[in-house]
């Protein structure tokens, strides 16, 4: 169906797929899609391996591609480290913090991801206040030890360097000043039964009441100062302050060209002028991520198909493709997990609060031979049905290896590696096209293809 | 970031191309390259250290009034001596390991060392720290200009990163550095068994062989499964190494002890990366009894492990670890029981070849405008030593490089003398 839309109504059936059911979850060991593996109960919502799993199954079998795409993308924006909140609220509590789903928790706790879903592509400003509320978030950048008598900075420093203008755009005044601000802005440890949970909490007693100056604009007049507020009053301070970094003139170019480089190229600068366009877009709509989306996949740049396989893809990526490509029937998205890691990307724990280092930096000997390595696995795990498929289409080596190349929609490979792969499938000797060899071939094809340098671009 | 790997794209295809493409011959090439003998590990702590935790000025009574939770007690530090300027200093209580290796000459620890304007910023400073460039900070990494001084083709196990994630400081112009974090799942693995992984290998070699100019960024990758392919079998021999003393079983322990393999093993690596993290301590930093103590116990038990495995093997005179991170941090304490992002910081050099001391001089901590050992208003310690003239003195005198050319400047000091 989608082969036969339009361009500007494929898209818009990716951008407002409110439309579609989010009932992906209840496929969740369901036998025909892909599995999990746990002990005991599959506790996606308080075990952090179970989270991870549960994104990797989003990600394959989702109706609403966009939305999960958009919540990796925040995933990576507003990079949080599950480890460092266990430290602070136990495996359980950072697990619930970051991967619970609100329907499903007996508090109705939502944890970040599923802000991210939610906020997939909604209101930047919004989302940025959702964020400075969330609780891994308080945790992971130390909110709850900013005090009045001890402004802590981390969380205002990485607002404005990380999530909103960039790291040229501020002094270490305003970010002492950024500290004092979000002073308050804290946790409430709580306690039902076994079960811990961290919710947000403003401490009026501990917040700043002081006035705030900053090196630019926070209100609309031009004015750069958050006047003293009481106490009770002050958690305003905030709000003004989310408003300010959101309309900041940095914080729409710098989006734009990270969508650009998620969506387009990460193999030359966006065009100004189309950087130019979406910030135009995000300030124009008060902030709203669906126009700007809508408006960059709707872009001649992003049509463009000179700009086809042109990032390089995230482990994550990598892992979900060749999966919905070679298949997963009895396979475990658990067993996805360990080659993550060796990839360089583990869900939920990045490297820091930067985020992944992404492009050409998750590609060395040992992160590639990973990837290379996952493809072996899951082909030899799926070479029966491969084998099966492929067999009515493997009268020739020639036909086999169409036959895979279309599978797995890689770049376009040029005729030498063509040739290769052609080497490889007559290697050996005379080609019967029985079962076994068609199915040893299959499974060494899909290692090759997914382990090509083409396939590592998206 | 973008300019980095574009730069990168630039200049890389035509030398990977020659690079990467006789494997039989890089052994070879490897041992002439690393004819100096030398090997640089650089140990990276990754967060920023509280250097004033780590070399203690425990004669200093604003240390203890700017630290009434967190300082050392003067009790309990490891004395080691005064410095240049008097300052009786002492390193941490659980520095113990370490604190021999000082007492054996073979520690040099450089104080206060940092650049004009620090940032504050983890992502910045540690940029600026990776390109010896606080203006710019972007562009290839200063030990990645190193590499891409030597003749080509470079052995493309001539560097080992031990950490995930390629460090900026090894990002190279023309040269590729292999991420190796362990080699024992450094392999090759096929779908099938006998002849038919055979010629899986072959066929992995032969599509990784094209190089097209036009397509810099897929050169790039084939260049990396190139490497990847050539150096499986020198990778497999450093995962059967057997050490002469027993790691702790911690990433950092694990992480020199390949690298000790690497070196007992000859695979021809001469420059090394190392990074072990936790240091951004923000919050309930434990200096005595918490997470602190804990990371530098960590940092004791695989620094003296891989001092007594190479000493064991007579290669500590050709090693040398340079330990640094992005900056130190707030000389007074936070509510949080932690200490916020500062400036000056301490480098560290150990091996056979270096001669042990204090150099450089200790900030004192008393809070006063006028203080010119502070900077920010008294709050942070203002450097002393450029941490360029402690890279140029590495590169001139340990690796038998150019300093002026590779650090885009003269840094040379001659105060930190200790090689």
């Amino acid at each position: 169906m989608l082969e036969q839309m339009s361009v500007p109504a494929l898209v818009d059936a990716l951008v407002d797929y409110e439309g579609v059911p989010d009932t992906v979850d209840d496929n969740i060991g369901v036998p025909g899609f892909l599995g999990t593996t746990t002990r005991g109960a599959f506790l996606p919502n308080e075990r952090i391996t179970d989270a991870r799993q549960r994104v990797l199954f989003r990600m394959v079998h989702t109706q609403r591609p966009l939305q999960e795409k958009m919540a990796l993308f925040w995933h990576n924006h507003f990079a949080t480290g599950f480890s460092k909140i266990a430290g602070q609220i136990g495996p359980d509590g950072a697990s619930r913090a970051l991967g619970a789903r609100p329907s499903e928790d007996a508090n109705g706790l939502r944890g970040q991801y599923e802000l991210f879903r939610e906020y997939a592509l909604g209101n930047f400003r919004d989302l940025l206040v959702q964020v400075s509320q969330d609780p891994a978030m308080v945790a992971w950048l130390d909110g709850d030890t900013n005090l009045k008598a001890n402004p802590q900075e981390n969380y205002a420093r990485e607002l404005m360097e990380l999530f909103t203008m960039g790291v040229e755009f501020y002094t270490e005044s305003d970010v002492a000043e950024g500290a004092r601000v979000f002073t308050g802005w804290n946790l409430a440890n709580n306690r039902v039964g076994d079960t811990r949970y961290a919710t947000f909490l403003y401490r009026p007693d501990e917040h700043d009441t002081g006035s705030k100056t900053f090196s630019f604009p926070i209100y609309p007049d031009g004015g750069k100062t958050i006047p003293a507020r009481s106490a009770a009053g002050g958690m305003q301070d905030g709000l003004d302050f989310i408003d300010a970094v959101a309309a900041h003139p940095e914080t729409g170019p710098r989006l734009a060209r990270k969508l650009y480089a998620f969506f387009v190229s990460e193999f030359a600068s966006p065009p100004e002028a189309l950087v130019q366009q979406l910030a135009g877009v995000y300030y124009a709509t008060g902030y709203d991520m669906r126009s700007v989306v809508r408006t960059l996949l709707n872009s001649a740049e992003f049509q463009d198909p000179a700009h086809y396989f042109t990032r390089y893809s995230w482990p994550v990526e990598f892992v979900v493709r060749l999966m919905k490509s070679v298949g997963w029937t009895g396979y475990s998205a658990a067993a996805a997990i360990a080659p993550l890691a060796n990839m360089g990307q583990i869900l939920f724990e990045p490297p820091d609060v930067s985020g992944w280092r992404l492009g050409t930096s998750w590609f060395s000997t040992g992160t590639l031979l990973a990837r290379m390595n996952f493809a072996s696995s899951l082909a030899a795990n799926q070479q029966f049905s491969l084998g099966a498929a492929a067999t009515p289409q493997a009268g020739t080596p020639q036909a086999l290896v169409a036959y895979m190349v279309d599978r797995l929609e890689s770049a376009v490979y040029d005729s030498q590696v063509e040739a290769d792969l052609l080497d490889y499938a007559s290697a050996g000797g005379l080609w019967t096209g029985s079962p076994t060899q068609v199915r040893a071939k299959a499974a060494g094809l899909a290692h090759l293809i997914g382990g090509s340098s083409e396939y590592q671009f998206v | 970031m973008q300019f980095t790997r574009r730069e990168f794209m630039r200049g890389g295809v035509a030398a990977f191309s020659v690079g990467f493409a006789a494997p039989a011959f890089l052994s070879e090439l490897a041992q002439a390259q690393s004819a100096t003998g030398r090997s640089l590990v650089v140990l990276y702590l990754s967060g920023g250290n509280d250097a004033l935790s780590t070399l203690v000025p425990y004669t200093d009574p604003a240390y203890y009034s700017r630290r009434p939770a967190l300082a050392v007690p003067a009790g309990s530090v490891l004395q080691v001596g005064s410095d240049p300027s008097g300052r009786a200093l002492g390193l941490h209580p659980n520095l113990i390991g370490v604190k021999s290796i000082f007492d054996a000459g073979r520690l040099a620890i450089v104080q206060r060392t940092g650049y004009e304007d620090a940032s504050r910023s983890h992502f910045k400073g540690t940029d600026i720290l990776a390109t010896a460039d606080p203006q710019a900070a972007q562009g290839p990494g200063w030990l990645g200009r190193y590499l891409d001084t030597l003749p080509s083709p470079v052995d493309p196990l001539l560097a080992w990163n031990t950490a995930n994630l390629l460090p900026h400081a090894l990002q190279a112009s023309s040269v590729g550095v292999p991420s190796i974090p362990n080699p024992t799942a450094y392999a090759f693995s096929s779908p099938n068994t006998g002849v038919e992984a055979e010629y899986s290998v072959a066929a992995a070699m032969a599509i990784s062989s094209h190089l097209p100019v036009q397509q810099p960024q897929l050169s790039f990758v084939n260049s990396t499964a190139q490497a990847a392919l050539a150096t499986l079998d020198r990778v497999g021999a450093v995962a059967a190494y057997v050490p002469t003393v027993a790691y702790p079983d911690t990433g950092l322990g694990r992480a020199l002890q390949a690298v000790a393999g690497a070196l007992a093993t000859q695979v021809g690596t001469n420059i090394f990366w190392v990074q072990t993290g936790g240091y951004d301590t923000h919050a309930s930093q434990g200096t005595v009894d918490g997470g602190y103590a804990d990371l530098l116990a960590t940092l004791d038990g695989g620094l003296s492990a891989f001092y007594t495995d190479l000493s064991n093997q007579a290669l500590l005179n050709q090693t040398m670890v340079l330990q640094f991170s992005e900056f130190g941090r707030r000389v007074s304490e936070n509510g949080s029981g932690g200490c916020a992002h500062g400036a000056g910081g301490l480098m560290m050099a150990l091996g056979g070849g270096v001669q042990g001391g204090l150099y450089g001089t200790a900030a004192t901590l008393d809070d006063t405008p006028d203080n010119p050992t502070l900077e920010n208003n008294g709050r942070d310690v203002k450097h002393e030593t450029d941490f360029r003239g402690v890279y140029a003195r590495v590169i001139d005198d340990w690796l038998g490089a150019d300093s002026v050319s590779i650090l885009g400047g003269d840094f040379r000091n001659p105060t930190v003398d200790f090689v």
